[in-house]
């Protein structure tokens, strides 16, 4: 269905890239992991290594779970967009393949305290 | 067959017109919450101007009910003689 | 009754109403097209096209507009009689209220929380929809749908009053009701009804009536204001009670309006069918989910409770609207898309919502808490399939983690939803332990949703929803540059004394002082 309009309409996103000061958007969920109410949402220069983000930020956020100090950031697994991802924690976000507004999703199995699997 | 209602403010003025409409139709359940009166009847619930106005003892505009209204769910229809809710089905 | 000839004499004394015999009273049918059809007339100069330009474009096609009916025959003279009336016994409690330590009476200080939500989030929906109605009165080209938009139009703007007049009284004596219209404009969880209704009022007229006048009004407001204003009068206010009362004796019309709406669309033309039944769809799950804030105020925020969310549902929900859709089957009419996905999440939308707002507590112009131990009790009798199973451990948890002093903070901020604006809080529809993620690229973006529902809404019309104003990621644009202290100034928010626990904050002190000072001379 296209746009019912009275002439021509042409949309102007309001959360494009160029807004965010030279960083961007990284949308980080934690499988099964729902004390922690929606994915998270970062704001991070797109130079930063991925193990940066994962040992700097996103540990700091899951910390208040019962799990997070059993979390082994070797083994678990992935996804970006849906998709299976194998990021490299030595490599920027950017060299990683993460862009603007990337929805990343990691699974811890076994580990799930407090969501009644 | 679905269920029509109505719901009124509990007070003195909705008092008899509560009173009339469960005299008018039997089949009509109603409930007593807080503050509120809610009516449901299946298929039809019908408000008669001429049964409130016995009760009350003075002329009544049907469209007084508009102050003391809260909800209602049907069809509706209106005239000077009476209002009435209906689902089709 | 001729209405020409009665004003067809030289100095028209006789008003028309008054013609024939003499004492003679109209009969409603008549007084209703006396003062509504009769009011309107065919344009000689400019063309019907040039003075209604947005009736057609949405592609809804009228033949006949005089098809158009207000049951309640209400005309505008009766109409200024009766809201009188209505705004008389209004202020006269309202008053009342403030004159007698009406702030002192309600149940526990906890219950001002959904009162500011309601102030925040509600009372500028009421603003917009007179905005709305205005516009729409203009742009309909019949006049019985003129005269009924009027009403509407009125109607609002009295309601956005009537609330900001009843609450200023707790304004004057509780936190986190003084920014409501910056708040409306820029809080998280109040552009959720801000989208809702700049996306109707940016639609044209017929849209509109089927996003508030049928969605909204009809399918869905009874959820908001009949258990509200009743739980209001369980938790002893009286000022909510009253404009509640006030508000909802207008909206049993405005719901005959919009069922009476949808019936004219789809009797006037076969092919209107298909177009109404996509906004049906539409503004059903658009309004489902702004009613999700009206979930947590009736399972967490009323110290006595009427009801569950579940249990409104059910009468209002799934009873009423079972019988509205099977009635409008007669014309093609199928229940909204979402239907079934809705009813799964009742159990968990109240739950997923409350835990959501502790958790981002610090950004909130209200107070939360942890529930009691009663009332987790009393959640896991009324959701006996989802409460103790996946909500009380993280409640349990988080009581934990209070009681050792490190309360949990979310200071990550959450995922939006492109669409509904909310955090993506929701679970898969049948797995209650996945949060539901659902995204798209556009033109070469990322889009991500929080349910089908609101993807469907962004794929129908992509243009308009890749311009929604997203309140979180605007934290880290140019202005704010991710500063929290500056985004608090911006959305009217006063840190440790709007916002965070209950427990400890300035309105329970209050609350707990002033009370205790009604029943002593100390």
């Amino acid at each position: 269905m296209t746009f019912t309009s009275t002439k021509e309409y042409v949309g102007v996103p309001r959360d494009s890239v160029e807004h965010f000061r030279g960083e961007q958007l990284v949308y980080i969920a934690w499988h099964q992991h729902l004390l922690f109410a929606a994915p998270f949402m970062l704001c991070v220069p797109p130079q930063m290594t991925f193990g940066d983000l994962v040992h700097g930020p996103l540990t700091m956020l899951i910390g208040p779970d019962p799990d997070a100090a059993a979390v082994d950031w070797d083994t678990v697994v992935w996804t970006k967009g849906g998709k299976p991802f194998s990021p490299d924690p030595a490599k920027s976000l950017a060299e990683n393949g993460i862009d603007h507004k990337s929805w990343l999703r990691f699974e811890t199995a076994g580990l799930n305290s407090l969501c009644g699997v | 067959m679905s269920k029509v209602f109505i719901a009124l403010q509990a007070n003195e003025e909705t008092r008899p017109v509560i009173e009339a409409i469960e005299a008018d139709n039997p089949h009509a359940v109603v409930n007593r919450e807080p503050a509120m009166v809610k009516i449901d009847a299946e298929h039809m619930l019908t408000i008669n101007r001429e049964s409130i106005e016995e009760l009350m003892g003075r002329p009544y505009d049907l469209q007084e009910l508009q102050i003391n209204l809260i909800t209602l769910s049907g069809n509706m229809d209106e005239d000077e003689d009476s209002l009435t809710l209906t689902w089709n089905e | 009754m001729t209405t020409t000839a009665a004003n067809s004499g030289t100095t028209a004394k006789t008003p028309t109403a008054k013609s024939g015999a003499p004492g003679a009273k109209l009969n409603m049918k008549d007084r209703y097209r006396v003062m509504t059809r009769d009011l309107g007339w065919e344009p000689t100069y400019q063309s019907r096209e040039a003075i209604y330009p947005y009736v057609e474009y949405e592609g809804i096609k009228v033949h006949d507009w005089d098809a158009w009916e207000d049951p309640f025959r209400l005309t505008m003279d009766a109409y200024w009689k009766f809201q009188a009336e209505k705004e008389r016994k209004f202020y006269a409690i309202v008053d009342a209220h403030a004159q007698n330590n009406g702030h002192l009476h309600i149940t526990d200080g906890r219950y001002l929380s959904a009162l500011k939500i309601f102030l925040q989030a509600i009372s500028p929906g009421e603003y917009a929809a007179h905005r709305g109605f205005a516009r729409a009165g203009r742009e309909f080209a019949g006049v019985g749908t003129q005269v009924a938009c009027q009403m509407q139009a009125i109607d609002e703007i009295r309601h956005a009053q009537t609330q900001v007049h009843a609450l200023s009284n707790y304004n004057k004596f509780y936190d986190g009701f003084h920014a409501f219209a910056d708040a409306r404009d820029r809080m998280w969880y109040t552009s959720v009804p801000r989208s809702f209704f700049d996306d109707a009022m940016s639609a044209g007229p017929f849209e509109f009536m089927i996003a508030i006048g049928f969605s909204f009004e009809y399918v869905l407001t009874n959820l908001l204001f009949v258990p509200f204003m009743s739980g209001a009068a369980y938790n002893g206010d009286l000022a909510t009670v009253t404009f509640g009362f006030s508000a909802q004796s207008d909206e049993a019309r405005h719901m005959t309006l919009g069922l009476e709406c949808i019936k004219f669309m789809l009797e006037q033309d076969p092919d209107n069918l298909p177009i109404v039944q996509a906004w049906i769809d539409k503004w059903f799950w658009r309004g489902f989910r702004v009613l999700g804030l009206v979930s947590t105020m009736m399972d967490y925020m009323l110290p006595k409770r009427v009801m569950s969310w579940r249990e409104a549902w059910n009468i209002y929900g799934i009873e009423n609207g079972t019988a509205l859709f099977r009635d409008l089957a007669r014309y093609g009419i199928k229940p909204p898309k979402g239907w079934d996905d809705a009813e799964q999440a009742i159990d968990h939308m109240s739950h997923q919502f409350m835990l959501a707002f502790h958790q981002w507590n610090f950004g909130t112009s209200f107070h939360t808490w942890v529930p009691s131990d009663e009332d987790m009790d009393w959640l896991s009798e009324k959701y006996p399939t989802t409460f103790d199973r996946y909500y009380r451990p993280r409640w349990e948890h988080i009581k934990k983690l209070e009681a050792a002093g490190t309360p949990f903070k979310n200071v990550g901020l959450a995922q939006l939803c492109q669409t509904c604006q909310l955090p993506c809080v929701f679970t898969e529809p049948g797995d209650p332990t996945t949060l539901c993620h659902r995204e798209v690229e556009y033109k070469g973006e990322h889009y991500h949703f929080c349910s089908d529902g609101c993807q469907d809404v962004f794929d129908n019309e992509p243009e308009k929803f890749i311009q929604s104003w997203l309140p979180m990621p605007h934290l880290f644009q140019e202005d704010l540059a991710g500063s929290v202290p500056d985004w608090m100034q911006w959305v009217g928010l006063i840190n440790d004394t709007d916002n965070g626990e209950y427990v400890g904050s300035g309105d329970e002190q209050n609350f707990t002082a002033w009370r205790r000072q009604t029943t002593s001379n100390s």
